[in-house]
């Protein structure tokens, strides 16, 4: 595989006619990291990943890989390759020429193009599936391949367009470990385009959070949750309660939340209660009009368990309690 | 259309059948009357007209009369002299020899507008209604009778027409070129005219149906312009290529008119001797070649079908 490279973009634009998609972004990726462009549809999150692999035109600003500027270097030569949405696979071609697609248009012999197509379907333990043809695949096998077909190129920088999205929810989880693993195999850069701040969480080494065709906050995940800089960022991220509390607003992790029969900084009343296996989330409303949640473990809960309509008191640790940074 | 709406209409119609299985009897009587309407009009106007073509073929004809009977005479006739004149070729040979190279020259082209039409009108145009404009502006030549449409092409091909005219005018020529009309030339380019249309549409309907990510694959995948065409658009447009050039093939192969007028009634056709032999009242050899050129045909049109899985296209 080849070097890996960092990505680097430079107040990137990307214009259709009035309608600004992507912002003037600027982010940097390091090499070798699995960065998740998190953002509910129509953030811009999937113009700046097609502006990244070439198939959408930069409208201002600039895209580096490593050293190279690519604003008007063609997808091929970039040094990235793409694995769509829908796969894209070539429906009039086997497995394995879906595959060695890369290295046919390279003008490679037969037998060589075979080859090199079984090492790549033996990485996604695709080998057995070669002589079908995509249609006779399920949605989990055809992204594996599609995964290979990507990696033929021997890119630096892989783009995935939410890979996951069309998959069952246990496959999902599957299949997101596999991409984690295979990127560490691989030790090159991953940018994945995805609406789940769960899949985010569990993938990234840096998250980048977009709304409204600009980046809210990049970072780590753990510091993305535990510390998001505006209320959207905490209400997309989840977990979280906002309240306002001396003019500030400030946000609260659900499972910082204590519930108690006894008298606590604030009273609320019972609304909902859903069980989760492990935790338990228990929704209140305060009797200021505000809505919060729990989370409480489920020992815990059953220790003392309310029911909807119970008045309890609310009370959580005082360096729980974190304060947005920035307003949107 | 999308996988989730295909297996939609699968689970859809394995429903259907299961009930109208498990109803049968009531369910499949409706059904046979809702045909029944267009069974009747098929039955009238094709299959009772094959069935009495059929059997005059094998009447019994001489100079002055016409009787039922069950003879090959006719069939004989149409190859009378064919043995004899090998290597040469008979008559029927050289007419149908003539009409398929008519059929090949016309589908050629057809194919290479066509193709080239309806590259431009699903890749190039980017919205509905600039594509319906154009659809419209292609559909012009039908808003006329085919006579006048070929009869406009005398004054533009003429001896003094327009075209030569003009090349005189410019000076390419001294003399007005003499095979502009009343030619091949004048027949290709008067088939070309009427039926690219029927080239267009299958293939733009295939066209329409390629995934655009897939060409964005194959951009990722190195694939130039030319290699995307060859290797991604051709072989998944396939299937309205061969619907069109069945369209094309079966329209040309019975042509008689087209090439009757831009032929200046010189050039030989199998429609056209079939059209000549009912003329003078000779029905039961007309008969005969009819059911030779339905032969013919049909064998063309089962080739072509085994290179696409034709169900999965309507």
């Amino acid at each position: 595989m080849a070097q890996p490279e960092t990505v680097e973009l430079a107040a990137v634009t990307k214009a259709y006619g009035d309608v600004v998609a992507v912002d003037r972004i600027s982010l940097k990726i390091e090499a070798g990291q699995y960065c998740c462009l998190l953002g509910p549809s129509g953030c811009g999150k999937t113009s700046t990943l097609r502006m990244i692999a070439g198939h959408e035109s930069i409208s201002d600003g600039d895209i580096l890989i490593g050293h190279r500027r690519i604003n008007d270097i063609p997808p091929a030569k970039r040094g990235t390759a793409m694995m769509f949405q829908n796969y894209a696979l070539f429906p009039h071609l086997d497995i394995a020429e879906n595959v060695a697609f890369s290295l046919k248009m390279q003008g490679t012999g037969k037998a060589e193009r075979r080859k090199r197509a079984m090492e790549m379907l033996d990485l996604v333990s695709m080998t057995e599936f070669a002589d079908r043809k995509p249609n006779q695949l399920s949605g989990g096998q055809q992204q594996r391949v599609a995964l290979a077909r990507a990696l033929m190129t021997r890119p630096s920088v892989l783009l995935l367009d939410e890979p996951l999205s069309a998959l069952d929810p246990f496959l999902r989880v599957r299949m997101r470990g596999e991409l984690r693993r295979i990127q560490r195999e691989l030790g090159i850069s991953f940018i994945h385009v995805t609406h789940s701040q769960e899949e985010a969480m569990a993938l990234s080494d840096l998250v980048v959070v977009m709304n409204d065709a600009k980046i809210v906050q990049s970072g780590p995940a753990r510091e993305v949750f535990n510390r998001p800089r505006t209320e959207f960022v905490a209400r997309f991220m989840g977990g979280h309660n906002i309240m306002s509390e001396g003019g500030r607003t400030v946000t609260l992790r659900s499972d910082a939340l204590q519930i108690s029969r006894a008298d606590g900084a604030r009273r609320a009343t019972v609304q909902e209660v859903e069980y989760r296996g492990p935790q338990v989330m228990v929704n209140l409303a305060t009797d200021s009009g505000d809505e919060m949640s729990a989370i409480v473990s489920e020992r815990t809960y059953f220790s003392d368990p309310v029911t909807p309509g119970d008045v309890v008191g609310l009370t959580w640790p005082a360096d729980e309690v974190h304060e947005l940074t920035a307003e949107p | 259309m999308s996988e989730a709406t295909a297996d939609g209409a699968r689970r859809f119609f394995r429903r259907a059948r299961a009930k109208s299985a498990t109803g049968a009897e009531p369910g499949a009587g409706k059904a046979l009357w809702q045909a029944a309407p267009m069974a009747l009009v098929f039955f009238v106007f094709f299959l009772l007209p094959l069935a009495v073509t059929i059997i005059v073929s094998f009447w019994e004809f001489t100079q002055y009369s016409i009787e039922p009977a069950l003879v090959f005479q006719n069939y004989t006739d149409v190859f009378s002299g064919c043995l004899e004149e090998l290597p040469g070729l008979c008559v029927t040979l050289a007419t149908y020899l003539s009409t398929l190279k008519f059929c090949f020259l016309v589908w050629l082209t057809t194919l290479l507008i066509g193709f080239t039409v309806a590259y431009f009108l699903a890749f190039h145009v980017r919205t509905l209604p600039v594509q319906v404009a154009f659809f419209l502006l292609c559909t012009i030549p039908f808003w006329t009778s085919i006579v006048i449409r070929m009869i406009s092409w005398i004054p533009l091909l003429g001896r003094n027409g327009l075209v030569n005219g003009f090349l005189i005018d410019i000076g390419v020529t001294d003399t007005p070129l003499e095979w502009l009309l009343y030619s091949d030339f004048a027949v290709v380019l008067a088939l070309t005219h009427l039926y690219a249309l029927f080239m267009v549409v299958p293939i733009f309907n295939s066209m329409m149906r390629i995934d655009r990510s897939l060409i964005e694959a194959a951009a990722d995948s190195g694939a130039t312009g030319v290699q995307t065409l060859t290797s991604v658009i051709i072989p998944l447009a396939k299937p309205g290529i061969i619907i069109g050039s069945i369209f094309v093939i079966t329209i040309v192969m019975g042509d008689f008119l087209t090439i009757g007028i831009m032929g200046g009634q010189q050039i030989a056709s199998v429609g056209k001797t079939i059209q000549t032999q009912i003329q003078y009242l000779q029905f039961p050899i007309a008969a005969a070649n009819a059911v030779l050129l339905l032969i013919a045909v049909t064998f063309a049109i089962s080739a072509l079908l085994k290179m696409v899985d034709i169900r999965r296209e309507l």
